[in-house]
């Protein structure tokens, strides 16, 4: 094709003008719009209660993966449990943030131990831990146990070491913190029970 | 992975008409009683949670606002005031974000086809895809609520989890508040439970309690319930007749339009002229002197 000097002009000016108008408003796209895709749809759901406080509000946990053996777990999103009594639904701002909680790089995974004078943590085993543990409760409790009281009395009293226990324990693990408890004669139990 | 939604009442910059045969859809409203609020902030952790947002941690600057201000990646922050009112301290807490107005200022004012749309519901939504990040819809929202992302330059704001309201669920803020302040229904349902609320109050003593639903804008789908509402000014700013800004009006109302018709009409005249007197012959001997 011969395209002279002024055909070329032509053909630009009027390529120009086309694609002034089409970015002007005359070109109609298409109008589609979406949401983002809902994050949940085939997530695996899972119930269980908060850590935090002792109103032990009910969670839903959504983890990627539906149960495969190649595939792992992994939860990601977590909100209130809507059938759930306590809460409804609900969460306050620590129970909302729980995802970051699990993930946390900050977060206690196995026993540790800082011994007397030492300022670093120790990474321990459980066998090792549970071991420590009970030499220290039954060196304090063979020190500090009180038999009788002053009227000779016997009362069986362990005042010198108490036991920290979890608010969101279902009954069966409230017997069970009693029997061991009580047993030993140790009072001061705290199970965060108040709000 | 675009749906065919086919609800979308408006689209910014686009002269065409978008599909909008399922508008027969019932308009949702998120209701905030500013009353219940305890500023506990679960909402805001609640909306990052659901949305994958993380913001910057950033300090503390002396009060309760924290973050300090709406962010890109911080889509509701509540504003804390403490005023004088009846002789006596008030703490009012308002949970701040976008309020998806009717007629939305940052809508009219997008300049890129498809960037903010309308659903017929009610939710004022970016498709963050076709943000060319150029902030005129900060310019044209009366809230002062969208924010540019310096990441990666584009506006982002509240969604009112459009994700979970399209599969029927109500918005991540309003599920976890544990005082119920947040509620979520239809525009109908939140009013008459506003209505409910504002009687409430005013056996309690605040004559003023009223209903936020700004006619300025058409209305708002997220709607406070407030103790003053005589003086929405006291809530961190909130203003009394927010409008969108005049001159987002005069620009994309009537200057935009004209400039398309001086447009088509100078394309015209040029080819009519081309056809009535046609091309400007050059006489032979001047183009070679030329």
């Amino acid at each position: 094709m011969q395209v002279n000097r002024r055909q070329f002009f032509k053909l630009c000016a009027g390529g120009m003008a086309g694609s002034t108008i089409a970015t002007l408003g005359f070109l109609p796209e298409k109008a589609l719009a979406d949401v983002r895709s809902y994050k949940l749809m085939r997530a695996s759901e899972t119930r269980n209660t908060c850590p935090y406080c002792s109103v032990g509000c009910g969670i839903l946990m959504y983890s990627l993966g539906d149960g495969a053996k190649n595939a792992k777990s992994d939860i990601f999103h977590i909100e209130g449990d809507p059938d759930h009594p306590v809460n409804r639904g609900a969460l306050c701002p620590k129970g909302a943030g729980l995802v970051d909680f699990i993930h946390s790089p900050n977060r206690l995974k196995y026993p540790e131990v800082r011994e007397a004078g030492s300022n670093e943590w120790k990474r321990i085993s459980w066998d090792e831990a549970f071991d420590r543990i009970a030499r220290h409760v039954k060196t304090d409790r063979d020190a500090n146990f009180i038999e009788k009281n002053a009227d000779g009395v016997t009362v069986n009293r362990w005042l010198s070491t108490g036991f920290l226990a979890a608010s969101a324990s279902s009954n069966e693990a409230g017997w069970l913190t009693h029997k061991f408890t009580r047993s030993l004669g140790m009072l001061a139990v705290d199970n965060q029970a108040r709000v | 992975m675009s749906l065919q939604s086919q609800d979308i009442l408006r689209r910014s910059a686009s002269p065409t008409q978008p599909p909008i045969a399922r508008e027969h859809k019932e308009e949702v409203a998120k209701l905030i009683d500013v009353t219940t609020c305890i500023g506990c902030k679960a909402c805001q952790v609640a909306c990052s949670e659901w949305n994958d947002l993380r913001d910057e941690i950033g300090s503390n600057v002396g009060v309760y606002d924290n973050p300090a201000d709406l962010t890109a990646e911080s889509w509701t922050v509540m504003r804390y005031s403490e005023v004088e009112q009846n002789g006596k301290l008030e703490w009012l807490i308002r949970k701040d974000g976008c309020m998806h107005c009717a007629d939305p200022g940052c809508l009219k004012a997008c300049p890129s086809p498809g960037a903010i749309i309308q659903y017929a519901n009610g939710i004022v939504d970016f498709q963050s895809e076709h943000c060319i990040g150029c902030g005129y819809c900060i310019s044209g929202c009366p809230f002062n609520v969208p924010r540019i992302n310096a990441k990666d330059n584009k506006a982002y704001k509240c969604t009112l989890c459009s994700d979970r309201v399209s599969v029927g669920q109500e918005p991540a803020c309003v599920k976890t508040c544990p005082t119920g302040a947040i509620r979520f229904g239809s525009k109908e349902a939140m009013k008459e439970y506003a209505a409910e609320r504002v009687g409430e109050l005013k056996t309690r003593g605040f004559d003023q309690a009223g209903l936020y639903d700004p006619a300025g804008v058409g209305g708002t789908h997220v709607m406070y319930v407030l103790h003053h509402a005589d003086q929405p000014e006291l809530y961190h700013g909130l203003k009394k007749d927010p409008e969108i800004s005049p001159v987002v009006n005069l620009w994309k109302g009537i200057l935009k339009p004209l400039s398309t018709i001086g447009l088509a009409a100078s394309v015209l005249f040029g080819f009519f002229h081309y056809i009535g007197v046609g091309p400007n012959k050059a006489e032979e001997d001047e183009e070679e002197k030329a």
